[in-house]
């Protein structure tokens, strides 16, 4: 392999890490504070298992960038500017109709992204993705189940579902927007192009909103920046603050 | 000192180590030794994880370096695989029924348990997807009104 494969695979395995990263992170955050003991140990669950397929994804990323940095070097030795996440993933977690509505919009797009990434040309993608997409199945399960019956319960319920929506809306979109990345990995047989998965999620959302009671909202607009790195929220940088602090300031510790 | 078992012997031995947070059930019962191999005196085991983050990997991998070492095993090799994913079809029969002994449903293709471990009656309701473990959900029953774990089918 030349370098340029190498440097393409490796920004490839940046995404997949840092979207499970970032929104493991952010998940973990109700640990502890959840609205009710079922739904706080079911959100540290899903934290886990995020953190887990992290692991997978950052040790890969690690062992094709070949200079020696394993997955917790690159979980808390980069800054804001060198992470690969979507936008959607890094925002505060607000409240829990908002955490549940991103989870879903995330879930929705995971499944059928990792079913297709089981086929990659790189077996150690797709070995990755097979693991992944067991739990991603159940966690889509689980987020549409939720948005449902908050979406399809009280007035006020179904009010904050849809506020989260539309706030969400905005950020939804960034996965499918191509790059020369996508390009490229989807031109070695590594992954298919996000753009490919569009209609599977559109299918998904649509059914699931109809059952919740909700408004799909019209806009197209997508915000962008997040997986390229040029352009991330301010919140980026808080959280990693948070996650990253322990190992800054005594690198190398250990259990 | 060279010493050679066979791979019939490690299973074995591996019947020995718990599974450290369902200690009723061996982690051969469990699944997650997939694959033992011996050359010369060198032993290599493959083990796999439930789930991606369970964090009782690492004490598996201690507990079975530990039971070895107890019985004369110097050379170990441990790896880890994800391929093929641990499923619940690999549970073995004799753990799915210790499982049930100790108050924890079996897990089924149906994706439910089919009957409270502890009453066996069959009228029982989901309480949530997600329970004391990344393996485990939730459940109640609606005749002896126990809520009990049931290992989630995957």
């Amino acid at each position: 392999m030349t370098v340029s494969d190498n440097t393409a695979l490796f920004e490839f395995l940046l995404r997949q890490g840092d979207n499970a990263l970032v929104l493991g992170h952010r998940t973990s955050e109700w640990c502890g504070v959840g609205p009710v003991l079922e739904e706080d140990i079911a959100l540290a669950n899903t934290a886990l298992d995020l953190i887990g397929q992290t692991q997978l994804w950052l040790a890969l990323a690690g062992e094709v960038e070949d200079k020696g940095r394993d997955a917790n070097d690159l979980a808390y030795f980069r800054d804001p500017y060198d992470f690969r996440n979507l936008l959607m993933l890094e925002l505060p977690n607000e409240d829990y109709g908002r955490t549940i509505m991103r989870q879903f919009l995330f879930d929705a797009f995971q499944v059928p992204w990792l079913t297709a990434l089981q086929e990659s040309n790189d077996k150690r993608v797709g070995d990755i993705a097979a693991k992944s997409l067991k739990e991603a199945m159940y966690h889509l399960e689980r987020s549409a189940e939720t948005v449902i019956a908050l979406g399809d319960g009280t007035d006020e319920s179904n009010s904050k579902m849809q506020q989260a929506l539309e706030f969400l809306w905005p950020y939804a979109g960034e996965v499918f927007a191509d790059d020369e990345n996508d390009v490229s990995v989807a031109s070695k047989g590594i992954a298919p192009l996000p753009s490919s998965i569009h209609d599977v999620w559109n299918s998904t959302i649509n059914r699931t909103f109809s059952e919740a009671c909700l408004k799909r909202p019209e806009s197209q607009f997508a915000h962008s920046g997040g997986r390229e790195g040029f352009r991330h929220t301010e919140h980026l940088g808080h959280m990693l603050a948070t996650m990253q602090t322990l190992q800054r300031s005594h690198p190398g510790a250990t259990w | 000192m060279g010493m050679h078992v066979q791979p019939d012997q490690i299973w074995q031995w591996l019947e020995n180590v718990p599974d450290p947070e369902i200690p009723v059930i061996s982690v051969v019962d469990l699944g997650v030794v997939r694959d033992v191999n011996t050359a010369g005196d060198e032993v290599e085991i493959v083990i796999t994880p439930t789930y991606s983050g369970c964090p009782a990997m690492r004490v598996i991998a201690l507990d079975i370096e530990t039971e070895l070492a107890k019985r004369g095993v110097e050379n170990l090799r441990l790896t880890t695989s994800i391929n093929p994913p641990w499923t619940t079809d690999w549970l073995s029969e004799k753990g799915k029924a210790r499982l049930e002994e100790f108050g924890i449903a079996p897990p089924r293709p149906a994706g439910g348990p089919e009957r409270c471990p502890l009453c066996k009656s069959s009228n029982v309701e989901r309480i949530s997807q997600f329970g004391s473990t990344p393996c485990k959900a939730q459940w109640r029953c609606k005749e002896c009104l126990e809520p009990f774990d049931y290992f989630k089918c995957i």
